[in-house]
């Protein structure tokens, strides 16, 4: 009886893991003991690769970037995102039209907003335009430290819509009852929020800080598109560098660096996962 | 005397969160906006406000918020004069067509089996499902590329539609979706004698379609704004989709640049309207886990 539940499963799954098999897994197995061969010849070099991607300064500009980036871009989208999901449950009849403007941008392709960007932030666009009409003088907005908030803000614009959805179900999920019984007692709306909604939103804490440290990787589409392979030097990151390494083919420090942040977010997962964060 | 000032506050909270709500609402639509009303703008105006910036007309851009003189030619220029922009509006359309048919003879089975066998092996398999499906696309890059080159695909269609079908984040999703069938449900047609694939075809697929839907849309949206794939593996300029073109487009000819932009966004944002409770429900989906196993 088990014997065929197992190979109606691998039925079902056999396409499936034909392809990431093929793709993806076994390629990576030999992407591994790339990692350890020198670039010509194939001889074994053991941790010379890695001791090189660790050593290089572009990584070092670049991890310190990646890790800088998502201390900062996390915090600030789930606390924002969090606040106007409770802002947004007392919307009543207009919480479909709150939801669908904040979700929109996320539907909206960062090739399209290269040319707003471009007006916006230009030295001669929209910004500096308003800065002087108020009497200040203008900036260099990508050509300066400034490109790094410009980031974690096109981050949040695209990103607060599906972070609020999750928080919204989360909240959703937590019984009216308890509101009620907590306000005959006398419990105001702080004490409500700090000892019955925030402790119940630790789950959805963990899953949506999860996505949203996924998603924070794809904001290199609109770091590429607004300012080229070779950005100011705040927003250069692992995912600038590893494409630079790739146009100069230099596959042996790729190899070495995937293996490193394959083995550093398996870590993170199964951190998560300790947690209570379960295979089905 | 007392509850009316409560009353009124109560009120004037309402009107406060209202007024917060909207100006999110507005900075979150300005940037769309922006773009509608320059790409109505005649191409003496367009020179006007954004020529500082796209081009090289002297001084500094300016700001309207409505054109004086709204038109549509920005958008017939762009259609009768831009063979190129049609041939990447294309590829996109073919490239994301092609991924999604995909997905949908790969991960809805795959997402049956998750969530509706147990077989050994199992919590591995979810784990690196996992893993694959949160690693950003730059890690997988090299074993990707080897993979292409050594079957020739380098530099097709084929090199952005094989290795996003198999995309593990839409078998996350509809697992959950269909886990939630009650097995009562299945066992019923089971006693009626249904096999394996019946069940899947006759109960599966009907019950979830919602998360079906719901994984198209959110992978339409994905790959409709596919940057990195195509930009590492297509080389020539004739097979880039929209996403990579239209960036460049902007560059050389700015008076349809808005236009093509909104031209751009269009299908993917009239998926979105109509979807948005599909993918409200994606969304959700793609964060439940935890909440069922500790309830």
């Amino acid at each position: 009886m088990r014997n065929k539940e197992t190979r109606t499963a691998l039925l079902f799954l056999l396409p499936s893991l034909l392809g990431t098999g093929g793709f993806i897994l076994i390629p990576f197995l030999d992407v591994f003991r790339r990692s350890f061969l020198q670039a010509v010849g194939n001889g074994f070099v053991g941790w010379e690769n890695y001791r090189q991607v660790l050593g290089n300064e572009a990584f070092r500009l670049a991890a310190g970037n990646t890790a800088r980036f998502m201390a900062a871009c996390l915090p600030l989208l789930l606390s924002l995102s969090l606040c106007m999901a409770i802002l947004v449950r007392q919307a009543g009849r207009y919480q479909k039209w709150v939801k669908t403007g904040f979700l929109l941008p996320m539907a909206i392709p960062a090739a399209s907003m290269v040319v707003f960007f471009r007006m916006l932030f230009d030295d001669k666009g929209w910004l500096n335009l308003l800065l002087e009409h108020m009497g200040a003088p203008g900036q260099g907005w990508l050509t300066s430290g400034r490109a790094f908030w410009i980031l974690v803000a096109c981050y949040i614009w695209k990103n607060l819509g599906y972070d609020m959805i999750l928080w919204l179900a989360g909240l959703c999920a937590i019984p009216e009852e308890q509101y009620e019984a907590a306000k005959v007692q006398g419990a105001g709306a702080w004490a409500c929020f700090r000892y019955i909604t925030l402790p119940q939103l630790k789950e959805t804490l963990f899953v949506t800080a999860l996505l949203s440290f996924v998603n924070a990787f794809r904001v290199f589409r609109e770091a590429y598109l607004l300012a080229g392979e070779y950005p100011h030097e705040s927003i250069y990151m692992l995912q600038h560098l590893f494409n630079n390494w790739f146009v100069n083919l230099d596959i042996q420090k790729m190899t070495a660096a995937a293996v490193m942040l394959v083995i550093l977010t398996g870590g993170v997962l199964l951190a998560f996962q300790r947690d209570g964060w379960k295979e089905p | 005397m007392e509850k009316s000032t409560a009353a009124r506050k109560r009120k004037s909270v309402k009107w406060g969160i209202g007024l917060i709500l909207c100006v999110f609402c507005v900075l979150m639509l300005l940037p769309l906006l922006m773009l509608l009303v320059d790409s109505l703008m005649g191409k003496q105006e367009l020179m006007e406000t954004c020529g500082a910036v796209l081009s090289d007309y002297e001084g500094h851009a300016g700001f309207r918020l409505f054109p004086l003189y709204p038109t549509l030619r920005a958008y017939v220029r762009l259609l009768l004069d831009s063979p190129e922009y049609f041939t990447a509006f294309w590829n996109s359309m073919l490239q994301t067509a092609g991924v999604l048919a995909g997905q949908l003879l790969v991960a809805v089975p795959a997402a049956w089996a998750f969530a509706r066998f147990r077989f050994p092996g199992k919590k591995i398999l979810w784990f690196l499902y996992m893993l694959l499906m949160i690693l950003p696309f730059q890690v997988t890059m090299v074993s990707g590329y080897l993979v292409l080159n050594s079957v020739h695909l380098m530099d097709t269609h084929g090199a952005v539609i094989l290795p996003g079908i198999f995309s593990t984040l839409p078998v996350f999703i509809l697992q959950k979706t269909f886990a939630a069938i009650p097995g009562e449900v299945i066992e019923a047609a089971k006693i009626d004698g249904a096999g394996d694939i019946r069940i899947f075809l006759d109960i599966g697929i009907p019950l979830g379609k919602s998360g079906i839907f719901s994984i198209l849309i959110l992978g339409f949206l994905e790959y409709w704004n596919a940057i990195e794939p195509p930009m590492t593996y297509l080389k020539t300029k004739a097979l880039w989709p929209l996403s990579l073109y239209l960036p460049q487009m902007t560059g050389t000819e700015f008076s349809a640049a808005f236009a093509a932009s909104v031209v751009t966004l269009l299908p993917a944002v009239l998926l979105f309207l109509t979807g948005q409770e599909n993918l409200e429900q994606g969304i959700v989906a793609s964060g439940m886990e935890r909440k069922k196993h500790s309830e």
